[in-house]
């Protein structure tokens, strides 16, 4: 376990390292510099600016500097936002993404497992295609279409909910819905197709033969088997939600980190857009990590080589 | 109940005739893959209504905007955000089709009307007003265009990547593993966006920023094809004979693996759809007067509360073009893999 383990960590490093480096070069080939909008700027204090920022060094030691400041946690200020530290400001950004994504999982799979479970036991009946029917149209719809026509016929048709904004509980809770769909339809598909592969098997069969409730059965002997498969599919979840949540963030006009990262885009803030692509990568690289490890975990029948048996 | 018992003697059956000559008769006519694939794709009804819809989409898409007298790109600012009226369904109420609007204090008022417009705009105009039924399609048109060709550049870049890499095998096969492994660590959302940054919006840099990502997962099932397919009677054979190694891989394995690529293929369309209108979404789309469903979806949040048509139109045609040909490689799927063969 410690060497699978050691053995990810490297590349994932690794891997932190090149989206660092590509994403570095990358900043730099992009037509446009971050004054352009500064027109009205002589030469002179065009240049008085850059070497400010350290932009008319080679290019080689501004990717060393910026290589040697990442390592030590500093990213950099930011061009547009007066001289702001981009750890400051993506700092006070990611507690509202957090909060959105974690809600959107813990809704979304909950949710999911429950239609995927509820659809097996009563397999071919409406409340079967109903759940089936959810599930293909939360997978194909993209995020963002939701997002508006919640908006529009929730919020501002019946009024029951904010618009936009982000000033409390009741206004998280059109863009979690949103959010939720693509969750709510992986978790609700996977779940249903376990659940009918273990409710066939032997030792429901047993269960049966041996009294237990219906209710036993399903919830007891075979719910808690079903999930662990689901698990698998966590970690693609997240992914998407980092992406669902650029736009859902956008349209709600949340102050979270993936509004930030399309603002910078659109305002040529290079410090800041390298400092959400690699903390969007961190998150990817992690999450991923985290889920394969806690694969292991709960199945232990799949636990690589070399782990603690009992 | 014994009286009803039919008794049953030896001399009631006779040997039946045994025609040598027909005994290597096959009763069933013959089929070949894809008649025997369509015959199970039929049977999924889901995913025939939506093969049926994306042709009549995709048959709209071009005729569209030929039908309508109007361009995609004129502007007639006079005529600017009415919303969709069409002769005839007009009188109808109920349906969204009569040219009214809400004010905000909730009363209707019919806007062509109000404005004496005479003109029949069948989707409504935007704030500039052009055509939307017009727009609509043409953004249909360039937003399956993107989707088709960057699934066929995915689809031709991972089936060579994923056959040389699986057929070559040793040092070069772990060195092209070791490549894929890093980009699928990178999320692809970041890498279509720095491309388009570098790039500028438009539709071939689109193509190339879903393209750069996009071919992994199709590389990946290939060479695992691939490395089935190697040690096999039918492979060795044409190696025998002397068949040159691009020969074996395009000619006799490839088209035992057309099952799976199509699969592949058909679910990297719609995430290509996604792709693109998001990036639309983030500002990254195509430039104006261009349209793509995105783009018009986007455009359409700017003005939702008082033209909502603006946006639900658009965003309709999305849902159903995604819901459709998810629905179609679900069903393809279930025909062509052949471990769901029952």
């Amino acid at each position: 376990m410690a060497k699978y383990l050691l053995k990810r960590v490297i590349y994932m490093i690794f891997t932190l390292f090149l989206v660092a480096s590509i994403t570095f070069f990358l900043m730099k080939l992009i037509p446009g510099s971050p004054f352009n909008s500064f027109e009205k700027l002589s030469d002179v204090q065009r240049n008085i600016l850059f070497n400010k920022y350290g932009l008319n060094d080679p290019l080689p030691v501004q990717y060393l500097n910026y290589m040697k400041n990442l390592v030590m946690g500093d990213l950099g200020v930011s061009f547009q936002f007066n001289n702001t530290p981009v750890t400051e400001l993506i700092g006070n950004r990611i507690g509202p993404s957090a909060i959105l994504g974690l809600q959107a999982m813990i809704f979304g799979s909950i949710f999911g497992i429950f239609l995927g479970t509820i659809a097996a036991l009563k397999q071919n009946t409406w409340i079967d295609y109903t759940s089936t029917f959810i599930a293909v149209v939360g997978k194909s719809v993209p995020s963002f279409i939701f997002a508006g026509l919640l908006q529009y016929y929730i919020a501002v048709k019946l009024g029951w909910l904010p618009v936009m904004f982000w000033r409390g509980p009741e206004y998280t809770i059109l863009p979690t819905i949103a959010l939720s769909m693509f969750p709510i339809s992986i978790a609700a598909r996977f779940m249903r197709t376990e659940m009918i592969d273990v409710l066939g098997s032997d030792y429901i069969t047993l269960a049966k033969a041996k009294g237990a409730s219906r209710f036993q059965i399903s919830v007891k002997h075979a719910l808690r088997n079903a999930l662990i498969p689901v698990v698998t599919v966590l970690g693609p979840l997240a992914v998407s939600l980092m992406t669902g949540s650029l736009v859902i963030e956008q349209i709600f006009g949340i102050p979270g980190l993936g509004e930030q990262f399309v603002k910078s885009i659109n305002m040529n803030d290079y410090p800041v857009i390298m400092g959400t692509t690699i903390l969007f990568a961190v998150l990817f690289v992690v999450i991923i990590l985290i889920v394969d490890i806690l694969y292991g975990v709960i199945d232990p029948r799949i636990r690589i080589s070399g782990g603690k048996t009992k | 109940m014994n009286d009803k018992e039919i008794i049953i003697k030896k001399d009631m059956f006779a040997p039946a005739h045994i025609d040598p000559s027909k005994s290597e008769k096959i009763s069933k006519p013959s089929l070949n893959f894809w008649q025997d694939s369509w015959l199970r794709v039929r049977k999924n009804k889901g995913a025939v209504i939506s093969l049926i819809i994306l042709g009549i989409l995709i048959i709209m898409a071009f005729v569209g905007p030929m039908i309508s007298p109007y361009t995609y790109d004129n502007q007639n600012t006079k005529h600017n955000n009415l919303p969709p009226r069409i002769q005839g369904l007009e009188n109808v109420h109920w349906l969204p089709f009569d040219g009214t609007l809400k004010r905000r204090d909730g009363t209707e008022y019919n806007a062509y009307e109000v404005r004496k417009v005479d003109a029949y705009y069948w989707f409504g105009t935007d704030n500039l007003g052009r055509d939307l039924f017009t727009r609509t399609w043409k953004g249909t048109q360039v937003s399956l265009f993107i989707a088709f060709m960057a699934a066929l550049v995915d689809m031709l870049i991972g089936v060579s990547y994923g056959a040389v890499s699986g057929y070559l095998g040793g040092r070069t096969d772990s060195v092209m593993q070791r490549i894929i492994e890093v980009i699928v660590g990178i999320p692809n959302l970041i890498i279509v966006v720095l491309m388009i940054l570098i790039l500028k919006p438009g539709i071939i840099p689109i193509i190339i920023a879903l393209t750069i990502t996009g071919w992994t997962s199709m590389a990946r099932v290939v060479r695992a094809q691939v490395l089935k397919y190697k040690g096999q009677e039918f492979v060795l054979a044409a190696k025998t004979l002397g068949a040159s190694d691009s020969s074996i891989i395009f000619k006799h394995m490839i088209p035992n693996m057309f099952g799976i690529i199509i699969i592949n293929t058909m679910f990297s369309i719609p995430s290509a759809i996604f792709f693109e209108a998001f990036l639309s979404f983030i500002g990254l789309g195509l430039q104006e007067p261009n349209a793509s469903l995105g783009t018009l979806v986007n455009d359409g949040f700017k003005s939702m509360i008082a033209f909502p048509y603006q946006m639900i139109i658009p965003s309709i045609m999305i849902a159903l073009i995604m819901i459709c040909f998810n629905l179609v490689a679900d069903g393809l799927r279930d025909a062509l893999d052949p471990k769901m063969r029952d």
